[in-house]
């Protein structure tokens, strides 16, 4: 039986190296859990009928490019410091209950007061 | 009616004779000054300062009431919680006792002591955290994984150092940056440690901008520190739902004793993810983890009575938990090299820095760093994958080492 309290050196190394084992396999077990579980629900989403084409009630808009999927999209910034870009929009996220990655802006510029 | 004798009585209970009068009294006064210094670092260098303003503070408390042998006053009692554990005392794991005796900060300890606190502050990061990019990307869950490495090298470190195998546990989980983790592993292995160890790992969190960039420079080079990375894939609602469901059975069923942090993270996020429960989520965010985090840093900062603290040993646990801190970005680099090179150079490497738990604040780091060299380049929401993957690999990290010395 190994003195765990007064552990020996070499019983330590052991321990040591066995702990990061046990957490990388822990991780890489839960990593392929979540690789299945995203493909059964990918599956179901393409197996699902497509929704019936709503009646056009009023046009939408021309999109002119798919922005990546995941991301707040490509996008231009006009006399605004990248830092600042960054706080519009996480408070934009914030003000309409959204993760960022779901948003899509297309550009930021700053308005000047004379200009407003 | 004996006037001199009253002051006299008064003088001698008083605080300011206690420090010259009482076996060690000088000892208080470092302390004290100690406590100065973290609410200077708190309050005007805005270091983690929700937690270090109640640590320092409670710190202040505890030390100004609390004397060797003038213990009557006292707001946070050592002598009782050693009693509690001491397996040969009539009063171990006596609550009763310890509500008998107890100071406001003793009580305040209970709930540390029970590992309450950890795990609602757990509660309230899980409801805060957005997991979609590490769903986006479940590889991230590797360089979560990587960045455990400081927590084992710390560890060896610790041993190496003469300290016992529980206490080298408890010095080692510092490396996952991850403060209620250090917290809620340190109490139920070496509450003895819980001072020094909370605050070389609340310390080291806010100085991550300094620790990491050196690091993350020197591990890389210009090319590999400009990649863009491509966008992740969208992540349904569904999965975001499904999620914390999962990874709370997972988890739980592979290390039960990471119950209590994953168990409570894992329902936090469920709260956020569910949509039918908005108002409970908002509370876990906000008013829960506010009042958590009040209790839980003043009765930390309590426990850091001169008599336990002013030791060599206290010295040797800042030393290892930087060492930990730096081993683990080392290790998250490490990671994020492998990534880079089977990916063929897709993965930007200063991402695996995040993996680190500290959330959001690795993460932001990857970000700076990558934009210094890339102008273009966000890597938040990448290494916001690898930084939440980090506070699952920690608990797993202290979920393996209550087993083994709990």
């Amino acid at each position: 039986m190994i003195d765990l309290v007064n552990i020996s050196i070499p019983n330590a190394a052991g321990y040591a190296l066995l702990g990061y084992l046990v957490v990388f396999l822990g991780l890489v077990m839960l990593m392929c859990v979540i690789l299945v579980m995203g493909r059964i629900m990918h599956r179901e989403k393409a197996a699902s009928p497509a929704p019936a084409a709503a009646a056009p009630a009023a046009a939408p808009a021309p999109v002119k490019a798919e922005p990546a999927p995941g991301s707040a999209g490509d996008f231009k910034l006009y006399n605004t410091d990248p830092r600042d870009a960054a706080m519009v929009m996480a408070i934009v996220a914030d003000t309409l209950g959204k993760p960022l990655n779901e948003l899509r802006f297309i550009s930021i510029r700053e308005v000047k007061e004379d200009e407003v | 009616m004996d006037i001199l004798g009253v002051l006299r009585t008064l003088g001698a209970e008083s605080g300011f004779a206690a420090f010259f009068m009482t076996d060690g009294g000088w000892k208080n006064l470092v302390m004290i000054i100690i406590a100065f210094v973290l609410l200077y670092l708190g309050i005007v260098k805005k270091f983690e300062p929700l937690l270090l303003c109640g640590i320092a503070f409670g710190c202040l408390l505890s030390n100004l009431s609390y004397f060797v042998g003038m213990g009557a006053n006292a707001l946070y009692h050592p002598e009782i919680w050693e009693a509690f554990l001491d397996h040969a005392s009539p009063y171990y794991h006596s609550y009763g006792y310890i509500m008998r005796e107890a100071g406001l900060l003793d009580f305040f300890y209970i709930g540390v002591k029970a590992g309450i606190y950890p795990s609602l502050i757990f509660m309230g990061v899980g409801a805060m955290t957005d997991f979609g990019p590490l769903l986006a990307n479940p590889k991230s869950l590797l360089l979560g994984a990587a960045a455990q490495l400081g927590v084992f090298v710390a560890f060896f470190g610790a041993v190496c150092l003469g300290f016992t195998g529980p206490q080298a546990a408890s010095i080692g989980i510092i490396g996952g940056a991850d403060g209620p983790t250090a917290i809620f592993l340190t109490t139920k292995l070496a509450p003895e440690l819980l001072g020094p160890i909370a605050i070389a790992a609340y310390s080291y969190m806010a100085l991550i901008p300094l620790i990491q960039p050196p690091i993350m420079k020197a591990m890389t080079n210009d090319k590999m520190r400009k990649v863009k990375m491509v966008q992740s894939r969208e992540v349904s609602k569904t999965e975001k739902i499904v999620f914390p469901i999962v990874v709370a059975t997972f988890v739980i069923l592979l290390l039960p004793s990471t119950a209590p942090l994953i168990g409570c993270l894992m329902l936090g996020n469920l709260f956020r993810e569910c949509g039918v429960t908005d108002r409970l989520s908002d509370t876990a965010q906000n008013a829960l983890m506010n009042i958590v985090t009040i209790f839980l840093a003043t009765s930390v900062g309590a426990t850091m009575v001169a008599q336990n603290f002013l030791n060599l040993n206290t010295i040797k646990i800042i030393v290892l938990g930087l060492i930990a801190f730096a081993i683990s970005t080392v290790g998250g680099l490490c990671g994020g090299l492998v990534m880079y090179k089977t990916s063929g150079g897709a993965i930007n490497p200063l991402i695996g820095s995040a993996g680190v738990s500290a959330v959001p604040m690795a993460a932001r780091v990857s970000q700076d760093v990558g934009r210094r060299y890339n102008k273009n380049n966000y890597l938040l929401m990448h290494a916001m994958g690898p930084n939440v993957a980090g506070v699952i690999g920690s608990a797993i990290a202290a979920g393996f080492l209550l087993s083994v010395f709990g």
